[in-house]
């Protein structure tokens, strides 16, 4: 049964369509591993009789023309799953089941695959090390009391893991990428408007982007072919022609232009990363690219402008949990003191702290200093890569300054936690698609990425770069599997 | 710049969280340490720069103006957390 679990998505998805494995061995084989693994906080929760049902289902009648025929898969929880409970890991909608089905994992069950359960993360996607979540940390696979990052942490380890063949997870400010990162997988945040925002819990609406997280390139873009659609009921969704993301996948990247910004060259990087970086930067000639030397000059700028725009913008969203129409209430003696008392109880320290920013961020007499200012230096950002992308096709840089690190080492400064997604942020800002991939590992064993940045709608582009720069680095994850007893 | 506890008070009536003495004094130190970082945007001079408002350069699509969920009201209050089938309920709001 264990070797079902290491294989990937793609040979999965073979071995269903030329019948060697039923989608009940596959879905069992995943199903027995996540029994195992439960010190590893993953799920959320689980759904599995119900999978087990679905694959029943599929086998007696499989129809193997669908692009994910019988795969079980796990998804984050801060995507609305019919009838089974999503609660974007905060007390606050620890008691929410859905009455609708979002598309982004409407998309991925019409092809064929089954809802293995719901995966823990950062509260309401708010945090880098899944430390925030009202269902506790998550552990990375890769060693014990280690961080996953965030915010889709339990997305993260359950696919290095191997408790999941690939899934799903959302990114705002690199909640896909720095996880990825972290545990030795791959993680692709789309272009902004590529995948339907309808039906996901909403944190900030003009940086939130669902992705795929999987084990290698091609999974990735086999997942992404599936997720990105057009969308009526997500008023951002862009109807632009996407590619058949997995077949178009190609290895020849030669003559490609990639950039690679000085500002990313931050002080205090440990010598690995930029060693790593090197790395890269070779494998890529060694594929027959061009390097050029590029310049974000506000790169730096890209962390203070997310932590005005995104409180912002989450304290806007966040008013809707008021106990009144669904989630946690506490009593209150009126109604205004219900609503304090159901915020003040629902949400946890740092998703406070987060509205708390953004409500006064955009509060009167101090909107022009900091929303608007916010908002210019965004628009100066998305201007610098408007100009390198003149020059270039992508641009490679390191995905996280440094390795992942212990459960409760930066859990007291806020800042320094923050810090963590230096390289994500700007992507993010100017809605750009980023790709991190598993490139090497530090001195302590620990896995690091690296992300390629791509132009708008040019998902293509980054996957084939990444896809040949896999093949060139050949990285193995070390799992242990510590966890299972 | 310095958030006090009077700011603080302020934001969380605003925000509708209620905090105690000594979440306010946390929360202060954890604001002004963001807001330090914040600062820095003040380098900048950005008077004539367009603000960036969406990523996402298209117009909005118009669609005709028809009911597609129909009947849905029992799901809409399914999970409200105070049961009655036809209403949210909230405590008394008028004496």
């Amino acid at each position: 049964m264990s070797d079902i679990t290491k294989k990937s998505l793609t040979e999965l998805v073979e071995n269903i369509k030329n019948k060697k494995l039923s989608s009940m061995d596959v879905t069992k084989a995943f199903i027995e591993r996540s029994e195992k693994s439960k010190e590893l906080n993953a799920y959320i929760t689980e759904d599995f009789t119900s999978a087990l049902d679905k694959a029943k289902k599929f086998d007696q009648k499989p129809n193997l023309d669908l692009k994910l025929p019988g795969i079980p898969m796990a998804v984050k929880d801060l995507f609305c799953t019919k009838d089974v409970k999503t609660t974007a890991g905060s007390k606050i909608l620890n008691n929410f089941v859905p009455t609708y089905e979002s598309t982004v994992t409407e998309n991925i069950w019409k092809e064929g695959a089954i809802l293995l359960g719901k995966l823990n993360c950062d509260e309401f996607a708010m945090g880098s090390s899944n430390e925030t979540s009202f269902f506790g940390n998550v552990q990375n696979p890769i060693d014990k009391d280690l961080v996953p990052g965030g915010s889709s942490g339990g997305s993260a380890s359950a696919v290095a893991g191997q408790l999941t063949p690939i899934t799903i997870g959302t990114d705002t400010g690199g909640s896909i990428r720095q996880p990825a990162s972290f545990t030795g997988t791959v993680g692709l945040k789309p272009t902004y408007g590529s995948c339907s925002r309808y039906g996901i819990v909403a944190f900030a609406s003009s940086l939130d982007q669902a992705g795929p997280m999987a084990q290698n390139v091609k999974d990735c873009a086999l997942l992404q072919e599936v997720v990105s659609t057009y969308d009526s009921k997500d008023s951002t969704s862009i109807d632009f022609k996407r590619n058949q993301y997995s077949k178009e996948l190609t290895n020849n990247i030669k003559g490609k232009k990639i950039g690679i910004p000085k500002e990313y060259r931050v002080d205090g990087m440990p010598k690995e990363i930029e060693d790593l970086w090197q790395k890269g930067i070779q494998h890529v000639k060694d594929c027959g690219a061009e390097i050029i030397d590029i310049s974000l000059p506000h790169t730096s700028y890209a962390l203070p402008t997310y932590y005005i725009v995104a409180p912002a913008e989450a304290s806007s969203n966040l008013a809707r949990y008021d106990g009144v129409k669904y989630g946690f209430r506490a009593n209150g003696e009126n109604l205004i003191d219900m609503y304090e008392k159901t915020r003040s109880e629902g949400f946890g320290a740092e998703v406070q702290r987060r509205i708390m920013i953004g409500t006064y961020v955009l509060s009167s007499g101090y909107y022009d200093a900091y929303y608007l200012k916010a908002q210019k230096v965004r628009k100066l950002i998305k201007n610098d890569f408007d100009e390198a992308y003149k020059k270039v096709d992508a641009i490679l840089t390191p995905s996280t300054p440094s390795s992942a690190f212990k459960i409760g080492e930066k859990t007291n400064d806020p800042v320094s936690m923050y810090l963590n997604d230096i390289f994500t942020v700007p992507v993010n800002l100017a809605g750009l698609p980023g790709i991190s991939i598993p490139a090497g590992h530090d001195s302590k064993g620990y896995p690091l990425g690296l992300q390629i940045i791509g132009k708008a709608f040019d998902e293509q582009n980054i996957l084939n770069i990444a896809y040949a720069m896999e093949e060139k680095i050949d990285f193995k994850n070390k799992i242990t599997d510590w966890w299972i007893k | 710049m310095s958030i006090d506890l009077k700011t603080i008070k302020h934001i969380s009536k605003l925000s509708r969280i209620s905090v105690d003495e000594k979440r306010a004094e946390k929360l202060a130190g954890d604001l002004n340490s963001i807001f330090d970082f914040i600062e820095k945007l003040n380098e900048l001079k950005t008077d004539n720069v367009e603000p960036l408002t969406s990523v996402a350069e298209t117009t909005l699509k118009l669609r005709s103006d028809e009911v597609k969920s129909k009947n849905i009201r029992e799901q809409i209050v399914k999970n409200s957390p105070q049961d009655n089938e036809d209403y949210f309920v909230v405590p008394k709001v008028i004496e």
